[in-house]
């Protein structure tokens, strides 16, 4: 699917550009788009080192097993496909916390490091499996306590209560969150009964 | 609310802290951990450009061609109808395709509004309470090299639709 809405993408507004004449803006976005995502990933690597290095040192030290161990009941009728005391169960936990106190930053790379680990339980294979299809959903409606970079924008444009959207932000991040479980499992048994 | 900034500011500074005292109490060899953890940081930065310049130059494609703005109109009346308001709908298409345009979209709403309007606030909810879900299955699934990522995509943008729509409907039920 993936394969079809990439070229989509691109061969749709390639096509559209002819018609509408925007042909010079998409020739400059192609390479302005080639090179912002360069910079991000190298933006990306100093955040990675870091937090993978101090994860490291977690792990290590039994930080992670400990963290897993603590939020098991909860953690493992999301995830029941994943063994009670694998690694992977403290990397989504370390990737929802981050993720909880806006630490986007530090949940990347927890993530890609939770990934790593349901992909070896899944014995390498290329296809996603049930557990990653979980974890994506939910990493993809993001549970934040404090929007920082929203209230920062407000507060710079003169709001009477920058933060007054704190607890509407986080009322829908909670249903948003709650909605992709409930999706996610749906799309699940769908499968499981095709087979 | 001074509480919760202040939260944020210690938060990283007292984890790093924790996290170096627990191990130095547990003898592990905080230093050479912390480098053989961030040499797997290089090689995932590394590994996901591809992916990331793949999807980013077929989105700037997109939005630079004049589609997006042509599809935008034609599936704002849908939305109007349900009684969302046509401002905000731009916001919520983009929000899961681009994290970089999603943003300048909500600064530009709430320059134009005022950050208590409630095209500002209703902005400002869309835009915290969901994350780019494109972004994050280029990168995650990018990572780690998955090919077929079954119903993941569908999930995620389902579940991005629900979220917008939660956050209208608390915007209007809390400040209006």
């Amino acid at each position: 699917m993936i394969n079809v809405i990439w070229a989509g993408l691109a061969i749709i507004g390639i096509v559209f550009a002819m018609i509408n004449g925007t042909i010079s803006d998409v020739n400059e976005a192609i390479f302005k788009g080639a090179k912002e995502a360069v910079t991000l990933c190298i933006g990306l690597i100093s955040i990675l080192v870091f937090w993978l290095g101090m994860m490291k040192i977690a792990e290590h030290a039994g930080l992670l097993d400990k963290l897993a161990k603590l939020f098991k009941p909860f953690i493992s009728r999301l995830f029941p496909d994943v063994p009670k005391d694998h690694p992977a169960m403290g990397y989504i936990l370390s990737n929802m916390m981050a993720n909880l106190f806006g630490l986007g930053n530090a949940a990347t790379p927890l993530g890609i490091k939770a990934m790593e680990q349901l992909k070896a339980l899944n014995g390498e294979s290329t296809e996603a499996s049930r557990s990653m299809i979980t974890f994506l959903a939910i990493n993809t409606s993001s549970i934040t306590l404090i929007p920082t970079t929203i209230i920062a924008i407000r507060m710079n444009y003169g709001s009477a209560s920058p933060t007054d959207i704190v607890g509407p932000t986080l009322i829908a991040t909670i249903c948003s969150t709650i909605s992709a479980i409930l999706i996610d499992r749906y799309f699940y048994y769908r499968r499981s009964r095709k087979g | 609310m001074e509480i919760v900034s202040l939260i944020s500011l210690w938060f990283i500074p007292v984890l790093i802290g924790f996290i170096l005292v627990y191990a130095t109490f547990k003898k592990v060899p905080t230093y050479e951990s912390f480098v053989e953890g961030g040499k797997d940081g290089i090689k995932i930065a590394i590994s996901i450009i591809p992916f990331l310049v793949g999807m980013m130059v077929a989105i700037a494609i997109f939005r630079a061609s004049g589609a997006l703005e042509y599809f935008l109109d034609f599936i704002r009346p849908l939305f109007v109808a349900i009684g969302i308001p046509a401002d905000v709908v731009p916001l919520a298409i983009i929000r899961p395709i681009s994290g970089n345009a999603a943003l300048g979209m909500t600064t530009d709403l709430i320059a134009e509004h005022g950050p208590d309007s409630l095209i500002g606030r209703m902005a400002s909810v869309i835009q915290g309470s969901t994350d780019t879900t494109f972004y994050v299955l280029t990168v995650y699934f990018g990572a780690v090299g998955i090919k077929k990522m079954g119903d993941a995509l569908k999930v995620g943008l389902l579940a991005d639709l629900a979220g917008f729509i939660a956050a209208i409907l608390i915007v209007l039920l809390v400040f209006s």
